[in-house]
């Protein structure tokens, strides 16, 4: 092809970002040869990542994460309110994930970006079907009460790897989280206690109490590319090489979710195994990672 | 280990297939895929699972951003139909870039196909079911594609039979599985070993997942035989 030979000769004489916005494929090939990325991370490394717990100090938990530049707040609110007659004795968790414009540039006011009701079905199948969360720690009085816990997603930065950012948003805020008091009144009706030395009604649970979190579920995005295996790609990589593979696995080596919604690259059995190997490696990352945030909160 | 599903089927058995084309005159191409569900005690009862996907070519229209310089101006918008709950968005952009990467994107520059996939009945395997039906319909509309993409859904079962998780898988199927003198291979693999979409709900191990692919690529090759047959029909 006439323009193949056209960017050959072009790569000497152009400028380096020129060349980038005009081949950014042929840009980026040239650095997978070398088994690198042009931020100098190697093929298989995510980028920085950090936990910051208690963000929102009005909200029951709430967490900010951050991985390279795509920053996600997660918030948890909680609210009492009657199970249904199917599960009376178990609690629900609904899970909203927004991406206002913000973001990016390429969301515009009034218009729903296309990427966020799909984040948002990935979140919550992923959460719902991890069993993170037993529902019926979350109940109060069986069959009358229970909690709803509300977690809303805010993504503030979107550079890429947008469902790793979430849920590990997600599990941090999950993994701050602090049911509050209530107590029954004269009304058989659930109220919150102010306080517990001034409330002369019997709590319906003693403490504020955290959630016992099981078989916590991680994440990695792989962008393939002929012959390459991308992780933790950047908003650019993502919008040049149209292939992604998201694999959650939980802390005991399950597959959770393998997500791959087409793509021109057809993945072999050695390229998703080679996927889960790298998301087993990024599991142990993410979760000496949250064990740190998490410590270093109970010491404040 | 024969686990005997609830309308009696063994491990391997799919659901009896129907496939049909060309049955919306205002399309450009269209076609209708159904999975029935027999219910052995009441035969009254018919529950069907069928999808029926038209596309239509809209005026050709000038794309004026950044990726006018990648000539990919062949877009295709794919509408998933079925009663508003949030999977819609999500199947759509499911069935969007498997249908993508299907389509030879070069060939028509300017122009947008429309891919519109109703559901009719639901009884699972929703999405597998709505690939078939695209796939075909881009057939009997006449747009070249690369290679066909095949869907199944496979599930994980404890004993039983209480689903524990489920995967939908897209295969590719090559032409050269008709014509059996050459079959396309990369890098020795056949091109039908890899994976064009993989969703999966619910935990499994990763040795599970590797065998409901293989499970998943043999019963595919039934699938792919009751499309072929039909649009075997058209040509005669």
């Amino acid at each position: 092809m006439g323009l193949s030979n056209a960017s050959g000769d072009l790569s000497t004489e152009v400028e380096v970002d020129a060349f980038r916005c005009l081949f950014p494929l042929r840009f980026y090939e040239k650095h997978l040869l070398e088994s690198i990325r042009p931020d100098a991370r190697p093929l298989g490394r995510a980028r920085e990542t950090t936990i910051a717990l208690g963000a929102v100090a009005s909200a029951n938990g709430s967490a900010l994460a951050k991985i390279g530049s795509t920053t996600m707040l997660a918030a948890i609110k909680m609210e009492v309110m009657t199970p249904s007659l199917e599960t009376p004795d178990e609690g629900c968790i609904a899970i909203d994930f927004h991406m206002p414009p913000i973001c990016s540039p390429i969301v515009r006011p009034g218009r729903p970006a296309e990427a966020a009701p799909v984040v948002a079905k990935q979140l919550s199948d992923t959460i719902l079907s991890s069993g993170m969360i037993n529902l019926k720690e979350l109940s109060l009085v069986s069959g009358k009460a229970a909690w709803m816990a509300y977690l809303d997603i805010y993504c503030l930065d979107a550079d890429g790897a947008l469902f790793d950012t979430a849920l590990l948003s997600a599990v941090a805020a999950f993994s701050h989280l602090e049911i509050p008091v209530v107590s029954l009144n004269d009304d058989g009706k659930i109220v919150l206690s102010e306080e517990q030395g001034l409330s002369d009604r019997e709590p319906v649970n003693k403490e504020k109490r955290k959630i016992n979190l099981s078989s916590i579920p991680f994440s990695l995005t792989c962008v393939l590319h002929k012959n390459y295996i991308l992780a933790d790609p950047t908003a650019e990589e993502e919008s040049i090489m149209d292939t992604i593979v998201t694999v959650v696995l939980d802390s005991s080596s399950q597959l959770v979710s393998l997500h791959k919604p087409g793509g021109t690259v057809l993945a072999y059995t050695s390229a998703i195994q080679d996927c889960i190997a790298l998301t087993r490696q990024r599991v142990k990352e993410l979760q000496k990672i949250l064990e740190e945030a998490i410590s270093g909160m109970e010491v404040d | 280990m024969e686990v005997d599903g609830e309308d009696g089927r063994t491990q391997n058995q799919l659901r009896p297939l129907a496939c049909s084309h060309n049955i919306l005159y205002r399309a450009h191409g269209s076609a209708s895929w159904s999975l029935r569900t027999r219910t052995l005690r009441k035969q009254t009862g018919q529950i069907d699972n069928l999808l029926k996907s038209y596309l239509m070519r809209m005026r050709p229209w000038l794309n004026g951003n950044k990726e006018a310089l990648e000539f990919k101006f062949h877009h295709v918008w794919v509408w998933f139909r079925y009663s508003g709950l949030p999977l819609e968005e999500a199947y759509e952009m499911i069935l969007k870039r498997t249908l993508q990467s299907i389509c030879h994107l070069t060939i028509n520059p300017n122009t947008t196909t429309s891919i519109i996939i109703q559901v009719i009945n639901d009884d699972s395997a929703l999405l597998s079911c709505a690939i078939n039906a695209a796939c075909v319909a881009l057939v009997d509309a006449g747009i070249p594609t690369k290679h066909v993409a095949v869907a199944i859904c496979c599930c994980v079962a404890k004993s039983g039979c209480k689903m524990k998780a489920f995967a939908y898988l897209a295969f590719p199927n090559s032409v050269h599985s008709v014509l059996p003198e050459r079959s396309s291979s990369m890098q020795g693999k056949p091109i039908e070993h890899g994976i064009v979409t993989s969703v999966t709900n619910g935990i499994m191990s990763a040795d599970n997942y590797f065998y409901s692919l293989e499970r998943g690529r043999a019963a595919s090759v039934r699938v792919v035989r009751v499309s072929q047959e039909e649009l075997a029909t058209a040509l005669n």
